[in-house]
């Protein structure tokens, strides 16, 4: 479990994050959703110690991350796996070996062990035949999906993921989303997904925080949060004119002008 | 930001490279990789500036000796000394400044970008010690082989264009290349091959490192490491032979 107290931070003098808290609970996909300059990004490099906070706390299961020392922090990040919205696979590797890097580095198991274990994660992203392949000779799911299966390589505590579906066409974001989803609950991961893809929240969103103007305007599930009633999160949630059309239905419904039998569950599906 | 800002992060990044390594074999692995990338491919280059700049100094000595005086095997002293004091440490590191500062910067700065170094980091890899220690050390390694190979065929470059344009006689250049030779200018030849190479290394490192932006800022990146690079080690030239000599 991460729990955040009255986090802040800010660049500049210019308050980004101003006084969050947050509890993200194992074996859940837990959401933050907001639109561009809400501070979404720099709340969760913030939790993964690419940024330092100005103020408040983040444990790691009890443990202080904020006050730990550089070799503390070392430890603790070994249980922290990261998808990158660019995937950050690193170049000149192929994907075994961008796969193998993390075992490389931190384990003393020999070739064969590793290898195994790579095939596996490759396995679990439902990738076969692309060991040899650079990142550059795949597409763009692919490194999404290599970069899960580098970032779980080490069975993590925790899985960070910075806009998964970024650049990706509809139904490989699906894919991905599921496979996140899976993932989360198969090895009871905490995980944190910083997204504004509103399919993404609508089929993994466990708990989903919504941050506006660095503050956490509202915080519930994906079962919850079609029915807010907060202004800025429907502006928000009901931008793309699929869920407009679905919001007017519901307040048509909610008028009884449309004998509709269907529920918002139904309506999404 | 202004210079001092820039020193003080270029000194700390220096101090930070220094952490114990998370796994020995893949440093030195990662160590061995940038030798071969600093040092093997930056060989066809130096053999080529190398016995091209000795066979243009033969060349332009034989031209300026015109003293009927002085014996024409004293082309083959100013050749060796020219060649073993500046030519080969100070011209070879300018044109490897550009090189593989460049390459270092690049690369850095691509990894920069493409948030390589973040997945480093969230790892619990230091990057500094993992991605900048070894180029320096690889840079300090073979830079001053180089700068040797690069001393011997800068000679066989001007004895070959010195003899076959007739200047001299094979014998006559190799009598002028023993005589007072003096052992000392090799060590300080040396000497600024390690100081260049360092700064080569580590400048281009800085410069990559601390990359903000996109594909652009790589490019002036690249830019600024390799005119900082020629700067300092035209400066650090002078010092040390102010200094040394």
């Amino acid at each position: 479990m991460i729990e955040v107290k009255a986090l802040k931070k800010g660049f500049d003098g210019k308050s980004v994050i101003s006084g969050v808290d947050a509890v993200f609970e194992p074996g859940k996909c837990n959401l933050i959703i907001g639109s561009s300059g809400s501070g979404k990004t720099v709340l969760m490099k913030c939790l993964v110690g690419l940024f330092e906070p100005d103020s408040g706390e983040i444990l790691y299961d009890g443990q202080n991350f904020t006050t730990m020392n550089e070799e503390e922090r070392k430890l603790l990040r070994r249980q922290i796996g990261m998808l990158f919205q660019g995937s950050a696979l690193f170049d000149s590797m192929t994907v075994e070996q961008n796969i193998m890097f993390p075992l490389d580095m931190f384990t003393e198991d020999d070739f064969t062990a590793k290898l195994k274990r790579v095939n596996e994660v490759l396995d679990r992203v439902n990738m076969k035949d692309v060991n040899n392949k650079f990142p550059a000779e795949i597409s763009g799911g692919m490194k999404k999906r290599v970069g899960i299966a580098r970032a779980i390589v080490l069975n993590p505590k925790y899985l960070f993921c910075d806009e998964p579906n970024s650049g990706l066409d509809p139904l490989t974001s699906i894919l991905i989303d599921k496979l996140i989803k899976e993932i989360t609950i198969e090895y009871n991961i905490t995980t944190v997904v910083n997204t504004h893809d509103m399919n993404s929240v609508m089929e993994t969103g466990d708990h989903i925080i919504y941050m506006y103007q660095g503050l956490k305007e509202w915080e519930g599930s994906n079962k919850e949060i079609i029915f807010s009633k907060n202004k800025l999160l429907n502006d928000f949630i009901f931008a793309s004119e699929f869920l407009q059309d679905a919001k007017d239905m519901r307040q048509l419904e909610m008028k009884g002008k449309i004998d509709n039998n269907r529920n918002m569950d139904e309506l999404m599906k | 930001m202004n210079i001092f800002t820039e020193l003080g992060r270029y000194i700390l990044m220096l101090k930070d490279m220094f952490s114990k390594p998370e796994n020995m074999r893949m440093y030195w692995k990662e160590f061995m990789h940038q030798c071969v990338e600093i040092g093997i491919r930056s060989l066809g280059i130096v053999i080529i500036i190398s016995v091209f700049m000795g066979a243009v100094s033969a060349l332009q000595t034989a031209y300026q000796l015109v003293s009927p005086l002085i014996p024409l095997s004293t082309i083959a002293q100013i050749v060796r000394d020219t060649v073993i004091l500046e030519f080969s440490p100070t011209l070879v590191c300018i044109v490897l400044a550009g090189v593989v500062g460049s390459k270092i910067a690049g690369e850095l700065g691509n990894m920069r970008v493409s948030e390589q170094i973040d997945a480093l980091e969230i790892m619990g890899i230091n990057t500094k010690t993992y991605l900048i220690l070894p180029k320096i050390l690889a840079a300090m390694l073979t830079i001053p082989m180089l700068v040797i190979v690069s001393a011997v065929l800068g000679i066989l470059g001007g004895k070959l264009a010195a003899v076959a344009t007739g200047i001299v006689s094979t014998s006559q250049f190799d009598k002028g290349l023993f005589q007072y030779f003096k052992p000392y200018n090799v060590f300080f030849a040396l000497v600024k091959a390690y100081s260049f190479s360092f700064i080569i290394a580590s400048i281009s490192s800085f410069y990559g490192y601390y990359v903000n932006g996109g594909a652009l800022e790589i490019g002036r990146a690249s830019t600024k490491s390799v005119v900082v690079s020629c700067v300092l080690i035209l400066l650090t030239d002078y010092v040390l032979s102010s200094i040394l000599l």
